[in-house]
């Protein structure tokens, strides 16, 4: 990998701040009013639509496109919103490649989907661009339900119900809100403060307050919220990183990726950032990706994801692994990390093993070693569940255990989002279990249910 | 290569594509153009008395687009020629001269008087054109003068004028005829009741192609007010194809020499006129929206399926598909066909199934065995095509004829004879049944 040099090659300003913001800016622009109709032309309307179908939120994909076709804008935005309401935020980092787009019957004839994503993008930044509000609160009901968490599935489950009429307090560990949205997707898919403006957007309703810096298991808890609330609503996301647990882990330059994207997403200058000459990713899904290209936008020289299985296992799509190589970015299959080698207590090269899955799946390393040189590793490797505050439920796999209904152990609790188990670590999916969840408590707070 | 040399009323020209009488022909400086780029002749825009009309200022034409503008028709109110009769006629004069191999034939309109009638054919005889054509077309502006359409929807004004002109003129005499009438084999008659050589049609349809929902006016819109204009382009040809055939098929006018207008883009719709009876086509929308080079792929088009027909020159196709126009009780109800889905094609957009299934005869599936599939219910499906019209795929629904067995709709043996409404026992009228 190169001719050795100085470990520790870290520093600010590899690009200048309007490079970075050029190089941050976003990846699709918004179509034109004859682009998004030339596209919207393209859907055939489809009967029991395939794409509808494959969309977790099941928004009705054909007619909000022949309202696009039709300059009908503002009636395919409440389409869309209708079933979710992060519709805006979806179309900008939905996988649509392996959702509605993949079975697109456009595909079959032309092998091209309409562009379904960029259509709802069209239709839900005119909304939003019009001032215009779409949903209105009905009578209020006197209930008041607490969301914990303020990311995609809490502010989903929160707009459903203060809809209905119930008060819903949001409390948020962070800051400000919008969990991921704001602080865990690559800047380039989501530029000019959109995840704020979402936000505002679904508090626009009324009935909903959020309240920031509650942070569950510090200065609330769970006892208090069903103390004070009808119902509650566990949104918490995952706090905890996974280690690799690797001597050497603590070195310089080892960092966790998600700590650094939410540092990039609230840099005002994303040039000052520290960026690696020589970067390393661990992982093989999406924060991987993010992280990779970002540090290649910001002026790394050298990027590498190294992933311990084939192509096929990795969560990030083909599409975003082809972003990432397009980006310059190496994508390193069968390398599983082993060891860490710092030099001065600064991280100087990764070890990987060449690996392999066995006749039963299994993931086997071989002796084989190699190494890559690397100023700053990046950890991708998965999340955890901070579940010291929720000991109460019941966990499956070291996530909140609920039921279809998104219903938790306790009868007046229930629980969404990549918190729980079977989570798909989907904005589109946390939108449709807050949906779920809401359902499932209006019900339970108007029937008794 | 097949001989595309057409020969109309006695006019040659080197191919059967002339540009219609309309802006594209209204002065040299076009009709120059339009000939370097091939076009086999032009009818040059009519020409009126002085003093000349003038054209409203504000936008002359509305156009109709799919979603990305393909342009599907548009209507005019412009009038006839705006300029002086002599700037006409001294260019009509030079064009002929410079182009003797192309036919320059010269639209005209005036009051119903036989004098101005007389007077203006011998003013373009003097240009050395190859006919005329008489206007009793424009729905707008000209008609609320008398003139225009006003003419073409009475046939005894139409067999008067015609009637003028032939007896002042030695020029062939074409009539165009306006589509605004509810029968066209009337106005068609009486051209050729008075001596016309030939009818040309259709001219435009009364429209109106959209209203301004904001100013609540019509499009084009002048000065907050609009007014109906004729409409062309590809939405009228079928309009266009069926009045020509009319007219090639009536007892009274069949195989008299027709040249076909009307929404002509491409080839193959040039090749539909003249397989219904139109010895030539004439072009006005598809150059007005594409520019004159479209005769190359006209002319192209043309020669390269002649040749894999085996044509050898235009008039061993003229009127060849016009003894296949039947009334609808001459139609074989005996010839049954039912719709079948090619899977390999299939998609899965489920458009002919919900079509069927909404309004038709519900005979596609949209699921077989819990998985989505569309297939014909032969025992449902009456062949009616709906399925194959809604199909975003070409050739992917075909029409396919039962030669044998049970039809399984109506439990009848496929019978192989030919069979009509006119004798089929459900018809009060029926005849030749015991």
């Amino acid at each position: 990998m190169g001719t050795t040099s100085a470990v520790g090659d870290i520093a600010s300003g590899r690009v200048t701040p309007e490079q970075a913001a050029e190089n941050l800016g976003d990846l699709h622009p918004l179509y034109t009013e004859h682009q998004a109709r030339a596209e919207a032309d393209r859907c055939l309307y489809c009967y029991d639509a395939p794409c509808m179908d494959a969309c977790p939120t099941s928004i009705d994909v054909p007619l909000f496109i022949r309202q696009i076709a039709t300059q009908n804008t503002k009636g395919a935005a409440t389409t869309i919103l209708e079933q979710n309401i992060m519709g805006g935020m979806c179309a900008r980092v939905c996988p649509t490649e392996t959702l509605c787009e993949q079975v697109c019957v456009r595909n079959t004839s032309e092998g091209q989907p309409v562009k379904i994503g960029r259509l709802q993008r069209f239709a839900t930044d005119h909304l939003f661009a019009s001032g215009e509000t779409v949903f209105a609160r009905a009578e209020e009901t006197g209930k008041s339900i607490a969301v914990v968490g303020g990311g995609p599935a809490g502010l989903s489950c929160a707009h459903s119900l203060a809809r209905q009429g119930h008060q819903v307090t949001v409390y948020e560990a962070r800051p400000k809100p919008g969990g991921l949205n704001e602080f865990g997707i690559a800047a380039y898919k989501t530029v000019d403060d959109f995840a704020q403006r979402e936000v505002d957007f679904i508090v626009g309703l009324g009935g909903i307050e959020i309240k920031c810096e509650q942070r569950l298991g510090e200065n609330i808890s769970l006892d208090d919220l069903r103390q004070a609330h009808d119902a509650v609503f566990l949104a918490i996301g995952m706090g905890g990183v996974n280690a690799l647990g690797m001597a050497a882990e603590d070195s310089a330059g080892v960092l966790d990726a998600v700590a650094y994207i939410a540092q990039l997403r609230q840099a005002k200058d994303p040039s000052r950032l520290p960026v690696g000459r020589r970067v390393v990713v661990i992982g093989g899904g999406m924060t991987a990706v993010d992280i990779a290209v970002q540090s290649k936008l910001l002026g790394a020289d050298d990027v590498t994801i190294a992933y311990r299985r084939g192509q096929e296992q990795m969560n990030a799509s083909g599409y975003e692994q082809e972003l990432a190589q397009t980006h310059g970015v190496k994508i390193k299959l069968w390398a599983a990390p082993v060891t860490i080698h710092s030099e001065g207590g600064k991280v100087a090269s990764v070890e990987f093993a060449r690996s392999h899955l066995d006749k039963t799946g299994k993931l086997v390393l071989s002796d084989d070693h190699f190494q890559i040189e690397a100023d700053v590793v990046f950890k991708a490797i998965g999340q955890t569940v901070e579940t010291a505050a929720v000991s109460e439920l019941k966990l499956q796999g070291g996530r909140i255990s609920v039921d279809a209904r998104r219903q938790t152990s306790l009868a007046d609790v229930w629980a969404g989002g990549d918190c729980i188990a079977g989570g798909e670590d989907l904005t589109v999916a946390a939108v449709e279990d807050g949906k779920i969840a809401a359902r499932a408590i209006h019900a339970y707070l108007t029937e008794g249910a | 290569m097949a001989d595309l040399r057409a020969e109309f009323l006695g006019i040659r020209s080197p191919n059967p594509f002339w540009l219609a009488s309309a802006p594209p022909t209204d002065r040299e400086v076009n009709v120059t153009r339009a000939f370097k780029a091939g076009w086999g002749g032009v009818v040059w825009k009519t020409l009126g008395l002085d003093p000349h009309v003038v054209n409203i200022n504000g936008p002359r034409y509305g156009g109709i687009h799919s979603k990305d503008r393909t342009v599907a028709g548009f209507n005019n109110i412009e009038l006839i020629s705006d300029r002086p009769l002599q700037t006409n006629l001294d260019e009509i004069k030079a064009v002929k001269q410079a182009w003797p191999d192309r036919a320059v034939v010269v639209s005209l309109m005036v009051p119903c008087d036989e004098a101005s009638w007389k007077g203006i054919l011998a003013q373009v005889e003097a240009t050395g054109a190859d006919g005329v054509e008489l206007n009793f077309g424009c729905p707008h502006g000209m008609s609320e003068r008398g003139m225009g359409s006003a003419v073409g929807q009475v046939p005894e004004y139409i067999e008067m004028v015609t009637k003028w002109c032939k007896k002042h003129t030695r020029m062939p005499v074409i009539v165009k005829l306006t589509p605004n009438i509810t029968d066209i084999r009337l106005p068609a008659r009486a051209a050729y009741a008075g001596g016309a050589d030939a009818v040309s049609l259709i001219n435009t349809l009364n429209s109106i192609t959209s209203v301004d929902l904001d100013a609540m006016a019509p499009e084009p819109t002048t000065d907050g007010k609009g007014s109906h204009g004729g409409y062309c382009g590809p939405a009228v040809k079928p309009i266009a194809l069926n009045m020509v055939a009319e007219i090639a098929r009536d007892a009274e006018t069949r195989g008299r020499p027709i040249s076909g207008i009307g929404g002509i883009t491409e080839w193959k719709d040039a090749a539909e006129f003249m397989a219904l009876g139109a010895a030539n086509v004439q072009v006005c929308t598809a150059a007005m929206i594409y520019g004159f080079r479209i005769v190359e792929e006209l002319i192209d088009g043309l020669n390269n399926w002649m040749d894999s027909k085996g044509y050898e020159r235009i008039d061993q196709f003229v009127g060849a598909a016009v003894p296949n126009i039947s009334e609808w009780q001459h139609l074989n109800l005996n010839y049954v066909v039912k719709a079948h889905i090619d899977q390999e094609l299939c998609i899965s957009c489920g458009r002919c199934h919900i079509a069927c299934e909404d309004t038709s005869h519900q005979a596609i599936t949209q699921t077989v065995n819990g998985v989505r599939r569309f297939q014909v219910k032969d025992e449902d499906c009456v062949g009616c095509n709906l399925c194959a019209v809604t199909c975003p795929v070409e050739n992917c629904i075909t029409m396919v004829q039962m030669t044998e067995g049970v039809d399984p709709r109506s439990g009848q043996p496929i019978n192989p004879d030919y069979g009509n409404w006119t004798t089929h026992p459900n018809n009060p009228q029926a005849t030749g049944v015991g």
